[in-house]
């Protein structure tokens, strides 16, 4: 008898994951092949943390329709910055200051320069860009503004491919150290596609790619690795316990052993990152797209690939410590 | 894994109720910290600056090569060939090749230990702060400023600045400014509250080195600036459109390095600066103006003449005013600057981020409204998922979300908006260790263990994958803390506080309550 109130899942489940394992590689294989053409095509909609240059978000007290938006594109591109974007925010939420049509996003390309003249000329096309808002709206209010100099946006794209190649490292030693080689070639084989395929992803739909992003690529790593060592762990355990099976069928038991707990927690983490996506605000739905579009690629990628892989590298079954 | 020792229940007692301690003052009018919000929650400017320590090393440079100069200008002089700045040394050509041994033996005085010239720790001598190179062939000495040089150089600038920049940003009356090196050649300046950064960035980012020269009017200047300089005479621009440019001797009468006080006054009705100098100041001052009295003198702060009024009668005193075109904020301004002292080097923006209180504001509310509406979805989820057991994993869950706030108040650490995210986040996986035992229970007591069995062995064989799970995720959070830059380092430091104080809610407070409610009613079937 169970007294839960839904039961998500039949008591055991024996899903032939192992023999999906060829449409799954060659799923994968297709999905990062296009998600490095499409990076190499596309490219990446990079934002003023990788850029530099100016941003600002401006609320007037006119409304900002189309009309407004051309009249501002037209005072702006006048003052012979490059080009600039010009995108009203729409806010349905009463009470904010936005609600209404208030509220745009100027974003000014970075402006060219050597050495600390490169610095000077983005604080030089804030200044022109607030003057010339300021003059025609003079009730305008600047509620952010970012400025990004080539130094600091460049220090910022090492750090970020930095920090993405060391994390996948130290979970490399961290796994090695726990289980078998053969562990964490595949955790991180796991990892490095979730990483292209959510790079991918960006780069098909050109949402913005800045500093949440990197956050949400290490944060999916780390997800995707959690997801994977409960798995692993799992098929420790049965490895020692039934020795005389196949190797496939332990490795098909144990994904099945550990289903409902990988999609239960899959799913109070949606809800948890839905709930961020459709209130958290512009600024954060960025970050929860990919944490959502990664949590499900990390899902798929411990089941379909880590568990698989420990097939293809042959992992030891005699393996003595505990 | 389900008896609990009485002094280990104290313990959980203690951390948890220590958590709701520090986390209260949040919630009700219990005084003392709350969390620290982040300027993009509070509204406020980040400003970094880089200083220019190349100019600065350069600056030295010339220094060594007009010392370099006199050195060997000594009786009996030694003629040379050159004697310039070039690249990152001073290269100094004899003119006779006999004369190199003996100008190599003078300008060894160049050089000095660099710090406060006593002995290192590691019982060896204090590093020099200049290296020579001599070419026998060439007849060049080749000067350079040595490592130990550079990086002394570089802490003592940095450090003036910070000085300097703290004393300019709290004379402008700004709630506790943010004042601290950023890596090796930038500084940090965070103004809360201060959403238009203009006036600061002037402030900080003016070097304000003052200096006195006596005009020469009888150098004629065109309105383009060109003249006929003779040697010690230089053109510079005026704050004047009647008179743009003025032609002034190069050499200083006397220093803003020697300003004891100035202040923002008025007179006559104009606001004006009035400064006072030490006692060397004001005798050379009172020196020159008793020996130029009709004459004028200009007033130049970095490169551009401020003022450059006629000599009425000797100033003695060792005071006077200074009129300009001055608003009453920028002579309160320029008053600050040289009260505060000159920077050592210049300093420029390389990044500023500015967020006005109205959008920190509805980044608060947003997010507050995604984390209560996240966290009531993952506790009906549960509840319906394991009912009873749903229950311990929910109050487990609301003490986490306790314990972040609690840890966040008690660290001080800064909550910035991606910071809410991290603890969203952190609500939706922290149930995952629970989760992981729940679902391990039920195998277990679909094998046929007793409840108390099936328990006891849910618990400890989820150990180990809930500890290598947490410990990978916290691995990313400390990369991205270590790497991560702005707001961002605030999710890290979220997300890792959330991953310990899940590890203690789910774990440890679940267990503590599901072995209370074992030992109370015995169950024979579990609920679950």
């Amino acid at each position: 008898m169970s007294l839960a109130l839904v039961n998500f899942f039949p008591t055991s489940t024996a899903i032939p994951f192992i023999k999906a394992r060829f449409a799954a590689f060659v799923f994968s294989a297709v999905t990062i092949l296009a998600s490095i053409a499409a990076f190499f095509v596309m490219g990446l909609n990079f934002g003023i943390d990788f850029t530099g240059g100016v941003t600002l978000e401006v609320r007037t007290e006119q409304e900002i329709d189309a009309g407004r938006i051309d009249e501002m594109r037209t005072l702006l591109d006048g003052l012979g910055l490059g080009a600039i974007e010009l995108q009203g925010l729409s806010e349905l939420t009463e009470g904010s200051e936005c609600f209404g049509n208030h509220c745009a996003l100027i974003r000014v390309q970075p402006q060219a320069g050597e050495g600390l003249d490169a610095e000077r000329a983005q604080q030089a096309a804030n200044q022109a860009v607030q003057t010339a808002l300021t003059a025609q709206y003079p009730l305008i209010e600047f509620r952010s503004v970012q400025v990004l100099g080539p130094k600091v946006s460049g220090e910022l794209v090492e750090a970020g491919i930095l920090s993405i190649v060391i994390a996948l490292f130290l979970m490399l030693l961290y796994i090695w150290f726990r289980f078998e080689w053969q562990y964490s070639v595949g955790a991180v084989l796991a990892l490095v596609h979730d990483v292209i395929i959510t790079i991918g992803m960006f780069s098909v739909t050109q949402l913005e790619f800045n500093l949440s992003t990197i956050a949400a690529i290490l944060t999916i790593v780390g997800y995707s690795m959690n997801d994977t060592v409960v798995v692993y762990d799992r098929i420790r355990e049965n490895i020692r316990k039934f020795k005389k099976k196949p190797l496939g069928e332990v490795l098909n038991f144990s994904i099945n052993n550990t289903l409902s707990r990988t999609v239960l927690t899959s799913v109070t983490t949606l809800v948890a990152l839905f709930s961020l996506w459709l209130l958290g605000g512009a600024a954060l739905q960025g970050f929860a797209f990919a944490m959502i579009f990664g949590i499900v690629i990390g899902t798929y990628s411990s089941i379909f690939i880590a568990a698989p892989l420990l097939l293809v590298t042959n992992v030891k079954r005699d393996s003595s410590d505990s | 894994m389900l008896y609990f020792a009485n002094w280990k229940i104290g313990l959980i007692l203690a951390v948890s109720l220590l958590g709701i301690w520090f986390a209260a003052p949040n919630f009700s009018p219990v005084p003392g910290q709350t969390v620290n919000l982040g300027l993009d929650l509070q509204g406020g400017s980040h400003l970094v600056f880089e200083v220019d320590l190349p100019g600065v090393a350069a600056e030295r440079l010339t220094g060594l090569s007009s010392e370099a100069n006199v050195l060997l200008r000594q009786q009996p002089a030694i003629p040379t060939a050159a004697n310039a700045v070039i690249g990152e040394e001073v290269v100094i050509r004899v003119a006779r090749a006999d004369d190199l041994e003996e100008a190599y033996t003078r300008l060894q005085s160049l050089s000095r230990p660099v710090g406060d010239g006593s002995l290192s720790l590691t019982g060896g001598l204090a590093p020099r702060s200049v290296s020579f190179i001599r070419d026998d062939e060439e007849r060049t000495i080749r000067i350079a400023l040595t490592d130990a040089a550079l990086i002394d150089i570089r802490d003592r600038t940095i450090a003036q600045s910070i000085e300097v920049i703290r004393r300019r940003v709290d004379a402008t009356g700004t709630t506790e400014p943010t004042i601290a090196r950023q890596g090796d050649e930038r500084i940090l300046v965070q103004v809360p509250g201060e959403s238009d950064p203009t006036r600061i960035i002037e402030l900080v980012g003016t070097t304000a080195r003052m200096t006195f020269h006596l005009v020469r009017a009888d150098v004629a200047v065109g309105a383009d600036g060109q003249g006929r300089t003779p040697p010690g005479v230089r053109i510079i621009q005026q704050d004047d459109l009647s008179e743009p440019y003025i032609a002034v001797e190069r050499r200083a009468m006397v220093s803003g390095e020697n300003l004891t006080y100035a202040g923002s006054t008025f007179q006559e009705g104009q606001p004006v600066v009035e400064f006072r100098f030490d006692t060397t100041g004001a005798a050379a001052f009172g020196r020159v103006t008793s020996q130029n009295v009709g004459r004028r003198f200009a007033v130049v702060l970095d490169d551009v003449v401020i003022s450059s009024p006629v000599i009425l009668s000797p100033i003695l005193g060792g005071s006077g005013i200074i009129q300009g075109n001055f608003t009453f904020e920028s002579a309160y301004d320029l008053a600050v600057l040289l009260q505060a002292g000159a920077l050592p080097a210049e300093l420029t923006v390389v990044e500023q981020r500015s967020v006005g209180p109205g959008l920190g504001q509805d980044s608060i509310n947003k997010g507050t409204i995604a984390v209560i509406i996240g966290f009531i979805g993952v506790i009906v989820f549960m509840l319906a998922a394991y009912s009873m057991f749903g229950i311990f994993s929910n109050i487990a869950l609301m003490l986490n979300v306790t314990l972040i706030l609690g840890a966040l108040s008690g660290l001080q650490a800064t909550l910035t908006l991606p910071g809410i995210a991290g603890i969203i986040l952190t609500i939706g996986m922290a149930v995952d260790a629970n989760v992981l035992i729940y679902e391990r229970i039920r195998e277990e007591s679909r094998n046929g263990r007793t409840p108390a069995n099936a328990i006891e062995k849910g618990y400890s064989e989820a150990l180990s994958a809930i500890l290598d799970a947490n410990i990978t995720t916290l691995i990313a959070a400390g990369v991205l803390y270590m790497l991560g830059a702005g707001p961002v380092r605030g999710f890290a430091v979220t997300l890792g506080i959330g991953i310990i104080t899940s590890v203690f809610t789910a774990f440890v407070v679940s267990r503590l309550l599901v072995a209370m409610w074992v030992k109370g009613l015995k169950p024979k079937k579990l609920p679950i």
